[in-house]
């Protein structure tokens, strides 16, 4: 911490226990689950070993997987652009607000953040549940009762809850980069208030409505306690799938194989983000 | 100075309300003094509760997950501090390396790290062990540290530090009587956030729990894919209440805007 | 032998050199201010005598003891810093305390001096506060205190003023020479302000890329800069390009776009190009037809205390500053004579550059 240069790496030294740490809790086990996903499995013994692509070529064609890739998929985008929907609009509305509202309902939209998501499913499942309020007044308007849980809506509109404030977040922080000024400015050039979001703010909050849906996106396809929960034992989803590998069929390479798949998807994702994206938008918005 | 109008404000009621309704839900079946999940309940009773206290498994995980929780939000700290100060003060050959390793928790999904760390477990035959628990949790809440920190290292005017040393301050009274003060908001903040995470976590844990080390919110998952009852109600109540105390000290402390929404 | 000596001091960032061969020597009791852009080692050199950057060569010495490679902690200097560098989680009190408290002073002599510095700087009020509830004035002299109460050799200031407003800036400025001159402490400031540096120091060292151009009073600086960049740093400059027509003795004929002025010969040669510069105060407005050189008010802009005019003529836009004396101020349009004293005339050899319009300056 003196000016003079260090002698010896002090650096290093304040950040070895915290790498030992992470090489051996991260580095290691993503490792050996990836040298793990191309071991046969004998069904019989429960052992494995030897070398095959069998798991990624069974992944990959079969139909069985296949559909819950594709389920997973197609929830997690549902849910991405619902996020959309709801999140950037909300986002706007809370920062047009005046204190102390604003510092209200901006805690009231984020905090549900830190509560257990296994509260957050359990809340959705009581609700949505046969004797829930929303049964009940389907009833008193005579639409008579519905079968609302263990369904991909389900689903999805947890989902979304879980996911809003991952959306509202980077949505509110380029929000709060923007110069108030440029809006009046667009206003005081005739425009009506409509174009001047469109034309003005919305590409200045677009980084922020990207990244944002690419972290709901990621977290929703990797989700798992909400459809463990509200998804029944019908609707899997690759996280329940992996869960179910490991813990029920104990066919760890299977799991480990369809587990590398979605952190490779994740990865891409997120990088491909990272490179292009980011990239333009540094350029274009300094 | 709101200027919203009225469409936008239904809106964000309507947002609101979708936000609430499942914590709100919750907090008022935990008081039913009725046998099943039925709403709007009838009258206000404790008995819920009281069956929590009395089941040992709950009150068994309850524990496991303080513990887990305190040790695992204390150690981050204690690792993410000197880490923090080593990536933001040094050029050091690795230092991206290691910024985005002490960050990647993040972007893993908590489900690859749950069976990634049971195969690790099961190969040095650590599974079901505290210890063991406590260090994966100790990774997957170092990285909300580590933002904290970065960021209050990062706006902290160096001079200050060269002002304490400039008037004789050896680097070690330097560290306790001026950059840790100055960053104890961050360091707060951090443990605070770790915490919640910590108590909170389910997908990793329920890969690398055993019986005796099972957490509260994997005990409450198990339950809840078997059978539903009040009970679960209290139970999350319970977890709203203590997630709250933690926000309320959070906001305190740090500011919670600050901590969501700050260093995005 | 100097209180404070820097003899060949450089310092090298790679093949970057932020300052090269400084040297220069402060007497006990004297402030000295180093004088320069931003950019110029002005900062680094403090830093330097401060011990937060070590010097690549050359050396320091402080009342005859070699501080080189001395820690920062060790060297018990009193730094004031542009930021002021206050502790935030402490007390004025406690801020102005700390330094003592690491000297081991007892507790009660503490005490005494912390209030002694605190009723320098007037803040003896304020010695509860925490320093987010004081005043950018109001730090900058808890800074000053904090610096002051060790009884330092030397008073480093890193831009001391340079937070504060206009106004402030100004009453500061007397108020630490007063505080300086009161404690007698041999102090070194830095700063890009050069009406802050000539107002308050006994020598002015203007740097420039890294390099010392100039050491003396601020009066000879400004009436006898040596390099061009100092003429036009320090303050504004009329530069009159002209050729030299003939040498006669002592004086030497220069014309002026065809227009011939006297001035001191000096080693000039027939045919050489030329700088005049003239100082726009030192420049006479006088009746039409009379003078050096004929002009026509172009603009006039009134500075309270004076007027700058621009004036056109045959050696394009000159500036002229006269006093207010309370009488009317020449219109523009109107033609005047422009006149002044062959003393105040400084030469530059060969051609100077116009000076770059300084709204296009990048910072």
């Amino acid at each position: 911490m003196s000016a003079a240069a260090p002698r010896f790496p002090t650096p290093l030294i304040l950040s070895a226990p915290a790498a030992l740490l992470f090489a051996a809790l991260i580095l290691t086990p993503l490792v050996l689950t990836a040298l793990l996903s191309f071991n046969e499995f004998e069904h019989a013994t429960g052992r494995t070993h030897g070398f095959t692509l069998d798991h990624y070529l069974a992944v990959l064609t079969d139909s069985y997987y296949l559909e819950i890739f594709l389920r997973t998929f197609r929830v997690a985008a549902l849910a991405t652009a619902i996020c959309v929907v709801i999140g950037v609009p909300e986002a706007y509305i809370l920062s047009r607000m005046g204190n102390p509202w604003r510092s209200v309902f901006l805690l009231v939209v984020l905090a549900p953040l830190l509560v257990s998501v296994v509260v957050r499913a359990f809340g959705w499942s009581m609700l949505l549940g046969p004797e829930g309020p929303i049964n009940a007044a389907l009833m008193a308007l005579g639409f008579g009762r519905m079968r609302l849980l263990y369904s991909e809506g389900t689903v999805i509109v947890a989902l979304v809850h879980v996911m809003l404030p991952f959306m509202v977040i980077p949505v509110w922080t380029s929000l709060q980069k923007l110069d108030p000024a440029v809006e009046q400015a667009a206003l005081s050039f005739g425009a009506s208030r409509g174009t001047a979001i469109l034309r003005v703010v919305a590409p200045q909050i677009l980084p922020g409505i990207l990244s944002g849906s690419l972290i709901v996106f990621g977290l929703s396809a990797s989700a798992f306690a909400i459809p463990g929960l509200l998804g029944g034992r019908r609707l899997k989803m690759v996280a329940t799938i992996v869960y179910d590998q490991y813990l029920s069929d104990l066919n760890w390479p299977m799991g480990a194989a369809v587990a590398v798949l979605l952190l490779a998807a994740n990865l891409i994702v997120m990088l491909t983000y990272h490179r292009v994206v980011e990239g333009h938008y540094r350029r274009r918005l300094g | 100075m709101t200027r919203n109008g009225p469409l936008a404000l239904i809106f964000h009621t309507l947002v609101v309300l979708f936000m609430l309704a499942p914590l709100v839900i919750v907090c008022l079946v935990a008081f039913t003094p009725e046998n099943t999940l039925s709403l709007p309940t009838r009258g206000f009773s404790l008995r819920w509760f009281q069956a929590v206290f009395h089941h040992p498994d709950f009150v068994q995980s309850f524990w496991n997950s303080l513990w887990l929780a305190l040790l695992s939000a204390t150690l981050a700290v204690a690792l993410a501090v000197p880490a923090a100060l080593a990536i933001t003060r040094w050029e050091f050959r690795g230092r991206g390396f290691l910024n985005t390793l002490f960050l990647s928790p993040l972007i893993i999904p908590h489900l690859v790290l749950g069976v990634a760390m049971l195969r690790l477990f099961a190969l040095v035959g650590a599974t079901g062990s505290f210890g063991w628990l406590v260090a994966a949790h100790i990774v997957i809440v170092t990285p909300y540290v580590m933002r904290l920190l970065i960021a209050a290292i990062t706006g902290f005017d160096r001079s200050v530090e060269q002002a304490a040393y400039s008037l004789g301050a050896s680097e070690a009274t330097v560290f306790r009587r001026i950059t840790l003060p100055m960053i104890l908001p961050g360091v707060t903040g951090g443990w605070l956030i770790a915490f919640i995470n910590s108590f909170d976590e389910l997908t990793m844990s329920i890969f690398i729990t055993s019986p005796s080390t099972v957490t509260l919110p994997v005990r409450m998952y198990m339950y809840a894919t078997e059978s539903i009852d009040p009970m679960m109600a209290a139970v999350s109540a319970i977890i709203v209440g203590i997630t709250a105390v933690a926000v309320l000290l959070l906001d305190r402390v740090y500011g919670l805007d600050r901590i969501l929404v700050g260093q995005h | 032998m100097s209180f404070l000596e820097l003899r060949d001091i450089t310092k090298r960032y790679g093949t970057l050199n932020a300052v090269s061969d400084v040297t220069l020597s402060v007497e006990k009791g004297e402030f000295v201010s180093l004088l320069g852009p931003s950019g110029c080692g002005k900062t680094t050199t403090l830093q330097m005598i401060a011990g937060f950057v070590e010097a690549t060569s050359g050396s320091i010495r402080l009342d005859g003891r070699d501080i080189t490679h001395a820690k920062a902690n060790s060297r018990g200097l009193g730094i004031v810093f542009q930021s002021y560098a206050l502790f935030p989680h402490m007390t004025v009190f406690d801020n102005v305390s700390f330094g003592l408290e690491m000297q081991r002073v007892p507790k009660a002599e503490r005490k005494d001096r912390v209030d002694e510095a605190l009723g320098l700087v007037h803040l003896s009020p304020y010695a509860g506060r925490y320093p987010r509830e004081l005043s950018g004035g109001q730090r900058q002299r808890v800074a000053l205190a904090r610096a002051i109460v060790i009884r330092p050799p030397v008073l480093l200031l890193d831009e001391p003023l340079s937070n504060l407003d206009a106004k402030l800036r100004e009453a500061m400025q007397f108020e630490l020479r007063d505080i300086q001159r009161k404690v007698g402490t041999t102090t070194v400031m830095v700063t890009h302000d050069q009406a802050e540096a000539f107002s308050i120091s006994d020598r002015v060292v203007v740097m420039e890329a890294g390099r010392i151009t100039q050491i003396d009073q601020p009066y000879r600086i400004y009436e006898h800069p040596e390099t061009e960049f100092i003429s036009r740093f320090v303050g504004k400059t009329n530069l009159l390009p002209g050729t030299v027509q003939a040498i006669n003795g002592l004086a030497a004929s220069v014309s002026l776009a065809g227009i011939p002025v006297e001035i001191d010969a000096g080693g000039l040669v027939s045919g050489e190009t030329v700088t005049l510069c003239v100082r726009p105060e030192k420049l006479r407005l006088i009746a039409a037809g009379q003078g050096r050189l004929p002009g026509r008010v172009a603009e006039r802009y009134f500075l309270g205390s004076q007027w700058l005019y621009h004036i056109d003529g045959p050696l394009g836009t000159l500036m002229a500053v006269t006093p207010n004396d309370g009488s009317a101020p020449l219109e523009t349009g109107v033609p005047v004579g422009v006149d002044w004293n062959p003393s105040v005339v400084r030469v530059h050899r060969g051609r100077l550059a116009e000076a770059p319009d300084p709204t296009l300056e990048a910072q």
